[in-house]
């Protein structure tokens, strides 16, 4: 007989859409528990639900959009970027978060991200990396590691994988972080760091895809791929990002490698215009002009 | 006396086995039971052991379990 108990309520259901639960994700997938540390972060911060905007890409992580009781969207493939750019310019007041994964980021939105980092958009991304194009059918996306095998690299991926930190760092985000779904606890507070500061935030979570990347590469299943992660990530705040890339059985460098100060996009745009256009220029109500 | 408690949400849970792995006061085990989706959930095998540290919750991927503290939720349920 297995007790059965339901007497509080769970605290990630206030967030939650609770008439799409259960979920579509796998069994041992991590992106339930990266949804976990988000709400957290969304308690612990006090953040105001009304004024937190959620927008997702297509992909296994493009459908957080759908299961969390937030203003959301889910766009098409790899436009999550552009669709929050310009949600955020039309409505400065929200805390855009744009949830999605590295498929839909980096590859088909690959364009959009650098140049939202390049901007400095105030936008907080999380991109759960599961090395892999999962929902498709496991094809080798721009991060699967060398050597690993998928539906398209059936001899092993040869083709070097992005290194998520460093491209976000170099692309000119104000904050880059990796944790993986095993650091809830970092993960939350991280997340919560980023609701709470302004410019472009990058924080990339490392997450388990026991059906389509660890089955191929006989890693065995979520629970395998959380315990490699307990024993082979090093904490390295501040390390450099050239030296985080990830490779198949290696270890993985977590921690929070840049936090910056840079003028964001709004701020500049509208110093921009004042100083040529003087008082022609009328600003969005509240904002802070120089 | 055990300082929290744990709530399973039986039918929710897909197994992977998260929460019985990181618990650090090892309350849990996986039951040898199937739910109706034939995955076996997590049962409660040491209640006294926990201190409602909420991490099986933090890890549940599935949203099937959670834990509390027992004073704090009397207290709740007071006011």
């Amino acid at each position: 007989m297995i007790p059965v108990e339901e007497v509080a309520t769970n605290p990630v259901e206030p967030f939650l859409r609770m008439e799409r639960i259960p979920h579509i994700w796998c069994p041992g997938c991590g992106i339930g528990t990266s949804v976990n540390s988000f709400t957290r972060a969304l308690i612990e911060s006090e953040a105001d639900l009304n004024k937190i905007a959620i927008v997702s890409g297509i992909g296994c992580t493009g459908r957080v959009a759908g299961y969390m009781k937030l203003d959301s969207f889910h766009t098409t493939h790899g436009r999550a970027i552009p669709f929050a750019t310009g949600l955020k310019l039309a409505r400065p007041d929200l805390t855009v978060v744009v949830y999605s994964g590295d498929g839909d980021l980096f590859a088909i939105g690959g364009n959009h991200f650098i140049h939202a980092a390049r901007r400095n958009i105030d936008l907080k991304v999380i991109c759960v990396n599961n090395l892999i194009y999962a929902m498709t059918g496991g094809q080798a996306a721009p991060t699967t590691p060398v050597t690993a095998v998928s539906t398209t690299s059936p001899y092993g991926c040869y083709e070097p994988p992005f290194n998520l930190p460093y491209l976000a760092a170099a692309a000119g985000a104000t904050y880059v972080a990796r944790w993986t779904t095993f650091h809830v606890r970092q993960l939350a507070r991280a997340m919560k760091e980023i609701l709470r500061r302004k410019g472009f935030s990058f924080i990339e979570v490392i997450s388990p895809c026991p059906t389509l990347y660890q089955r191929r590469n006989k890693m065995g299943d979520g629970l395998d791929a959380m315990k490699f992660y307990k024993e082979h990530s090093k904490v390295k705040n501040g390390a450099p990002t050239a030296e985080v890339g990830l490779d198949i059985a290696g270890d993985i460098i977590v921690g929070k490698f840049i936090e910056i100060e840079r003028p964001s996009y709004a701020d500049v745009m509208r110093h921009q215009l004042h100083a040529r256009l003087g008082d022609r220029y009328a600003c969005e109500e509240g904002a802070v002009c120089q | 006396m055990a300082k929290g408690s744990v709530s399973i949400i039986v039918e929710r849970c897909k197994g992977c086995a998260f929460c019985v792995e990181f618990c650090p006061t090892k309350v849990l085990a996986l039951s040898s039971a199937f739910n109706a989706k034939g995955y076996h959930p997590p049962h409660v095998v040491a209640p006294e052991k926990c201190s409602g540290c909420d991490l099986c919750g933090m890890y549940c991927p599935d949203f099937a379990i959670y834990g509390y503290k027992i004073g704090k939720k009397e207290s709740e349920a007071a006011a």
